[in-house]
């Protein structure tokens, strides 16, 4: 029987006992242990949410910087192009100015020698005809040395006119 | 050749209680007695008996009397009899409790706060959870707990600490668990030390502490407390005025009858439960035990042969009763947060 009825004077220790650990455990001992795992379980989050903007962060950090690589990039191809054409540019300009160069020098020398040898024709000209006028002396020196010669000419250059005359 | 060995061993091991039995004629065991001496109260805290004397630990005895007022002194004198008046009872009413006769010559209890062995055991028990927790308490308070965790014992015990919390106190009590929190974890931890303490074979464990309804009904009062003083007005008005058809809470309040009959009976199956859980463990591992003193007196063979049989189900009985010590005060402490949160619970909003 004395089983299952509550013994009285346990029952004022057990109350007294329970009693005290209730007040020391939840004084003391729970709630500073349960209040520091919550802290901490709190800053762990806190981490893991930190760890997760730090690492968006980073590879947003990541996808700018390709976007920086990548238009730079394409900054040195289009200078390098540009470069290119103004190099080709240059040149294609230089080679025209020296073939305009090179033509009017071909042109000047053309007319130059056109004109020395108008110049040379007309010397050789001149001369030729010093020298047939000279040639033509001579010979008519030579022809008219005599009195006859020079008669017998002038008959037949009167010849000549009279025959012409009447006409 | 090995199991040779072990067998010789058990063997050897029994001997002597065979030889023992048959030098005495005392060994009869009275079964009921043995049994009702180790998980019931006593006013002594008998340890060994060696060479047929009894070694214990007296306890002190403290009673008043009606008539003589307060005493107080030691249970060793009860042994030889009556003391200032008192002795141990044998008659069927108060078998094994002090009484005292009044004039008429019948036995009556005085009024008994005897410091008995299960009281002794809370004390003991409940010292070591104090220190087990507040050692734990001091850690966090020497270190920060924010930047580092607990390593050894600090962590096993944060590890059940956060188990209870978030397992059972969070779940199952609500929003404002925090406010239940250290009562339900006061409860959960004084439970399973009581729980370990009594599987312990020898002082000072082995006292049937949370097998005792005195201690269990504490305790079942304490959760009746926290669930009915604190009950917000939903709770009440479901209790008193419940969501069912008129008629059945007039004339006749059918329903809130029942209610409040289920209001008692929570806390009441709380208390019988781990009462009859813990009971029957210790009364199971002492009935296996007792099998090996039962066949001390037939015959070397049956007795090591049952020996093996005993030590095999009372190992398999301790590891269950671990077992045991570790569900019944999860499930005391589980179904008093779910009482706690059914009290608590807010009218549904439709």
């Amino acid at each position: 029987m004395s089983l299952i009825t509550p013994d009285f004077g346990l029952l004022v220790w057990m109350t007294l006992i329970f009693g005290i650990v209730f007040f020391v455990l939840a004084k003391w001992g729970f709630p500073l242990i349960t209040g520091m795992v919550d802290k901490r379980s709190d800053r762990i989050n806190k981490s893991i949410a930190e760890a997760h903007e730090a690492e968006k962060m980073l590879s947003d950090l990541a996808g700018r910087q390709e976007r920086m690589i990548e238009e730079t990039r394409r900054e040195q191809a289009r200078i390098l192009k540009e470069a290119a054409d103004a190099r080709d540019k240059l040149i294609a300009d230089a080679k025209e100015q020296a073939r305009d160069e090179a033509s009017k020098l071909i042109e000047e020398a053309r007319t130059r020698i056109a004109a020395e040898k108008e110049s040379a024709l007309r010397d050789i000209r001149t001369e030729v005809a010093g020298l047939s006028v000279d040639v033509a002396e001579k010979v008519l020196r030579e022809k008219l040395s005599t009195d006859e010669a020079q008669l017998a000419l002038i008959d037949k250059m009167i010849g000549e006119v009279t025959a012409s005359k009447p006409n | 050749m090995k199991r040779l060995r072990y067998i010789l061993v058990l063997l050897l091991a029994v001997l002597p209680l065979y030889a023992g039995a048959q030098e005495s004629d005392e060994v009869d065991l009275d079964i009921q007695e043995y049994l009702f001496g180790h998980v019931g109260d006593a006013y002594e805290w008998h340890i060994t008996t060696v060479n047929g004397k009894p070694v214990s630990i007296p306890l002190p005895v403290i009673v008043r009397s009606k008539t003589t007022g307060w005493h107080c002194f030691s249970s060793k004198h009860l042994e030889e009899g009556a003391h200032e008046g008192f002795y141990i009872s044998t008659s069927e009413k108060y078998n094994g409790k002090i009484v005292e006769q009044n004039a008429a010559g019948e036995e009556i209890r005085p009024l008994d706060l005897s410091i008995t062995k299960n009281v002794l055991a809370l004390m003991i028990n409940s010292l070591i959870l104090i220190l087990l927790v507040l050692s734990t308490a001091r850690w966090y308070r020497k270190h920060d707990a924010v930047e580092e965790a607990p390593k050894g014992f600090p962590g096993l015990m944060e590890m059940m600490v956060t188990m209870v919390e978030d397992d059972i106190i969070k779940e199952c009590v609500g929003k404002d668990y925090k406010r239940y929190s250290p009562y339900l974890l006061t409860a959960f931890f004084f439970i399973f030390i009581n729980n370990l303490m009594g599987i312990v074979p020898f002082f000072p464990g082995g006292a049937n502490v949370t097998g005792n309804i005195a201690v269990t009904l504490v305790l079942a009062v304490c959760t009746f407390i926290a669930v009915n003083v604190f009950g917000n007005k939903h709770y009440w008005k479901d209790i008193l005025w419940p969501d069912v058809p008129t008629w059945l809470k007039v004339p006749v309040p059918l329903m809130p009858a029942i209610e409040i009959i289920g209001m008692f009976t929570k806390p009441f199956s709380l208390m019988v439960r781990l009462f009859a859980n813990i009971f029957a463990g210790h009364c199971m591992i002492l009935g296996v035990v007792a099998v090996i003193f039962l066949t001390a007196k037939m015959g070397v063979a049956m007795n090591a042969g049952l020996s093996a049989v005993a030590i095999f189900l009372g190992v398999f009985m301790d590891v269950l009763e671990l077992l045991v010590a570790f569900i019944q005060a999860y499930v005391f402490t589980m179904l008093s947060a779910v009482f706690i949160g059914m009290s608590r619970q807010e009218a549904e909003t439709e």
